[in-house]
């Protein structure tokens, strides 16, 4: 089946298996910051902004997101350095295998969240697991991303 | 200090945040065969018959293996050095498969479908053995896990493998039993702990391919790339020469990445097919075939006198490796070796016991490895026998805990495999952590809090000790160059794996020579280009690594300064070097820019290179003091985690900022493994929660709050007084949260992960 995707701001046509993912579509294209680790939907590693919001790409249908616009890190290279340059300076970059899907969600929770209060930062990216870090860098860079640091 | 004890940002921080192309997958060419590997089903079986030629008849299948066609050479995974103190207990593939996942077959093909699809057309008629599955009955049981006749250990470790024993070891010092009788008070305990999955986010992987020389060019998600060329080369039989390997970005390690894993079956298939190829474990097959942590028993006796001296501690362990028998002896006796010293003034201590093979996924090394399985069990025991004593816990460690300038036998008795190294303890804050952390929790007053109510608060600490690397057995090197314009390449063979040690090893080297960080290029982990290095295991990067760094950047600064002299005519004894500009008193100069370039084109010309290595005589541990909060729900046995406070003695903390994040990240390791990680068995042997849904690591909502600080100490040993970091977060959390459950309720759980319906069961008992 044919589906219309605009990925990072480009329009595109593609021709589909019924099966195939959000995932396999941008592997198709060579996008590499987008990685998979759990094989089930639920690390929050592959993700990428589907209309502004954050899904999980190894488990969302392509033909499901026919029509949408597509983000992943590559689109939004200025913006994540700027959160970058915090995150580094905490040190809270550590393997960064999760990284680039997490800052995604950080770029969406910027724009959907209205209360910056730890709780609510922890519970909107819940679904980005970190095996390294133990989050707290994670916390004290997005607080200084976002002017709310103590 | 300048450019250490600074917190700088990681230097490949920004390209891995924004996705560049770095692990290892992304290398691996477009043309590489996919290589799936067949499993056993069985926990322990013979194969009578493997037919593979309907799988070979697939036209896109290239290659299928089995035990039948690949070289037998019998290797340990292990990634230590050599000889190895793990027992050579592995073939490539073998005729007998010893645990639920252990490897069958290999297939390489054009593409994954096929690859799977080969995968089903493989018949094998299996003789089914019977398991063993309870590691407290695996000695002398009437399966043998290794019955074939070429296992052997490479030097004494009381390998035994016609009872399914891996290693046997014990020690003593005084007389246990006669000490334990004269003293006032004595606590006995048996402590389990279990298996944890190390759940690196990226998946093992390895891909190989072939250069024009006819090499086999590994790059693989390794901790060790020279141990992964040395047990390459021996497990297919081939000259070491012909393989390289490189590490790329890795994408977490913890321990579960020293041994090998995938790189046996690329190695091979490339050197078969000539041609490109790559192994990505599936997140079940990262759970199920590849390692865990070591479960053990952990039985103590520990007695004080009247005064609350600790005079006699008896450790016995039973320790169970698994299927094979990576890490099984060193692991062990970590446990003690770890812990032990911690109380250095019993006059008594026994340590020792077996490490037997049951047909379970293999356990092998991971951060903290022992330590954490000790620590749970000697920490859990001080706090009984404290209370025994009548003194407050935290009172009774720094009562009888090891002080700076003091020593441990054990550091002479036990090293890892090998006998130890003496040792004083040149630096050692433990006193100001207590205090410090004490404070910081608000130890005092928490410890008394009101526990009438259904959610009970209570507080509890913990204290750790790690080493720093292997004595007299790991080794780093680094070698560092001059360019023209005056900027360096750092050649290290340490392997950053997500940790930042590229990073602080580019400040040591920069402190070293006098320049900035910025002028420090760092090339690491490439066994053709980069001198040798033991690898990320052990604690070792900052304090051996980097002590090899630091030798080599202060005979570069010398060097500099000697071509420096001559080019200014003049003695290097009347040469200052501020990172920029060389001079004489008497007011002649040259840039460090204009000397590197008059080096390479017009002057004197040579290429400046300094190579160092460095084997340390000692191990200087790094220290720590924990303090857990928790809240326990007396009605429904649920624990909360509301604070961990940590102070921190690794001496100088190179980068803060990332020493920081290693803390932390043990932390929330080592508290996810004393709540809820917990790989479970089926009764016949299957890893039941081989994936994110069925085995859950910690959220950030999991863990509360965690405070940790650095105290300021100084290693004389250490580059710069640098000790380790990476492991000493994790060891804590069980010993300090059970003890925080016991200061709530006043149970004292035993087991871990420490679930609810344990609590709430030892409160029923309590109850009665």
């Amino acid at each position: 089946m044919k589906i219309f995707l605009k990925i990072n701001k480009k329009d595109m046509e593609f021709d589909i298996k019924g099966s195939e993912t959000v995932y396999d579509i941008l592997k198709s294209i060579n996008i590499t910051s987008v990685r998979k680790s759990c094989d089930s939907g639920v690390c929050g590693l592959c993700t990428v902004l589907l209309n502004g919001k954050p899904i999980p790409s190894c488990s969302y249908l392509a033909a499901k997101a026919d029509g949408g616009h597509i983000t992943t890190i590559e689109a939004v290279e200025e913006e994540a350095e700027k959160f970058g340059r915090f995150m580094n300076e905490e040190g809270a970059v550590q393997c960064a295998y999760c990284t680039p899907g997490f800052v995604l969600t950080v770029m969406s929770m910027k724009d959907n969240l209205k209360n910056f209060d730890d709780e609510s930062i922890n519970k909107y990216l819940v679904g980005n697991l970190c095996r390294c870090s133990g989050y707290q860098g994670h916390l004290r860079a997005i607080k200084k991303y976002l002017g709310v640091a103590e | 200090m300048k450019e250490v004890k600074k917190s700088i940002p990681k230097i490949d921080g920004i390209g891995l945040l924004k996705g560049r192309p770095a692990y290892t997958m992304d290398f691996a060419a477009k043309d590489s065969l996919v290589i799936k590997i067949l499993r056993s089903p069985h926990a322990f079986a013979r194969i009578k018959n493997i037919d593979t030629k309907k799988a070979e008849y697939l036209p896109n299948v290239k290659c299928v293996l089995t035990y039948k066609n690949v070289p037998r050479n019998i290797v340990t995974r292990a990634g230590q050095g050599y000889p190895e103190p793990s027992p050579h207990d592995k073939f490539i593939l073998d005729e007998y498969v010893r645990y639920i996942g252990d490897e069958v077959a290999v297939v390489a093909a054009e593409d994954e479908e096929t690859a799977l699809k080969a995968l089903k057309l493989i018949e094998v008629e299996y003789e089914v053995l019977e398991p063993v599955l309870d590691f407290e009955k695996a000695e002398g049981h009437k399966s043998i896990i290794h019955p074939e006749k070429e296992c052997h250990e490479m030097f004494p470790i009381g390998f035994n493998p016609t009872k399914n024993i891996a290693a046997e070891y014990n020690m003593h010092y005084g007389d246990v039993d006669e000490v334990l009788k004269g003293c006032e008070y004595v606590v006995k305990k048996t402590y389990y702990t279990h298996a944890q999955a190390h759940v690196t986010m990226e998946p093992h992987c390895s891909y190989s391919y072939m250069d024009i020389h006819g090499r086999i060019n590994i790059i693989s998600s390794t901790q060790t790339p020279y141990h992964v060329r040395r047990i390459v080369a021996e497990a297919l039989g081939i000259p070491i020469e012909k393989i390289r390997v490189v590490k790329p970005r890795i994408g977490g390690g913890y321990g579960g990445k020293q041994a090998l894993h995938g790189e046996f079956y690329t190695a091979l298939i490339t050197s078969i097919t000539g041609r490109p190829s790559k192994l990505e474990y599936t997140r079940q097959e990262v759970f199920e075939s590849s390692y865990t942590r070591h479960p053990m028993k952990i039985d103590v006796t520990m007695g004080a006198d009247k005064e609350g001296n600790i005079k006699a501690i008896d450790m016995h362990i039973l320790s169970n490796t698994g299927a094979y028998a990576e890490h099984a002896l060193t692991v062990f006796m970590v446990a003690g070796s770890k812990t032990l010293p911690l109380y250095n003034k019993a006059e008594a201590v026994r340590f020792g016991g077996k490490v037997v093979y049951t047909n379970h996924t293999p356990a092998g090394a991971y951060r903290g490895y022992g330590a954490i399985q000790g620590n749970f069990a000697l920490e859990s025991t001080v706090d009984e026998l404290s209370k025994m004593c009548n003194m407050d816990p935290v009172d009774f460690r720094a009562k009888n805990m090891i002080r700076e300038k003091e020593t441990s036998p054990i550091f002479r008795i036990m090293g890892e495999g090998t006998e130890g190294v003496d040792m004083i303890v040149e630096s050692c804050k433990l006193d100001y952590c207590l205090d410090r952390a004490k404070e910081i929790c608000g130890y005092e007053y928490k410890k008394k809090n009101n526990k009438s109510s259904d959610k009970v608060r209570g507080i509890g600490c913990a204290i750790a000790m790690q080493g720093s690397g292997i004595p007299a057995i790991d080794m780093g090197s680094a070698l560092i160059k001059l360019n023209d314009q005056g900027f360096f390449n750092l050649l290290v063979g340490a392997t950053d794996i997500g940790t930042g040690s590229d990073t602080i090893l580019a400040q040591i080297a920069a402190e070293g020579i006098g320049v900035g960080v910025d002028k420090i290029i760092v090339y690491s982990s490439d066994t053709d280009l980069t001198p040798f290095d033991c690898g990320a295991y052990a604690s070792s990067t900052t304090y051996v690594s980097g002590n090899a760094v630091r030798k080599a950047a202060l005979k570069m600064r010398d060097m500099i300064i000697e071509e420096g002299a001559k080019q200014l005519g003049c003695s290097a004894m009347d040469i200052e070097f501020d990172g920029n500009m060389i001079k004489t008193k008497d007011g002649k100069e040259i840039t460090l820019k204009e000397l590197s370039t008059n080096l390479f084109y017009s002057k004197n010309q040579k290429q400046l290179i300094s190579c160092e290595s460095f084997c340390g005589e000692v191990s200087p541990p790094p220290f720590l003091t924990a303090f857990a909060e928790v809240e326990v729900d007396t009605k429904t046995g649920k624990v909360d985690l509301v604070d961990y406070t940590v102070v921190v003695d690794c001496g100088t903390p190179i980068n803060p900022a990332l020493a920081r994040v290693q803390v932390e990240g043990g932390i929330v390791q080592g508290i996810g493994m004393t709540l809820f990680e917990d790989v479970k068995y089926a009764e016949n042997g299957k890893l039941l929660n081989s994936s994110f849904l069925t085995y859950r690591i910690p959220t950030r909502m999991d863990i509360g709050k965690i405070n940790v600080e650095f105290a300021e100490s100084y290693d004389p040993t250490g580059p710069y007084g640098a000790k380790s970091v990476g492991e000493i977060g994790i060891d804590t959390p069980p010993a300090a949260i059970a003890n925080a459950i016991y200061n709530a309720v006043g149970v004292r759980i035993t087991k871990l992960p420490i679930k609810a319906e344990d609590i709430l069961k030892a409160l029923k008992e309590k109850e009665k």
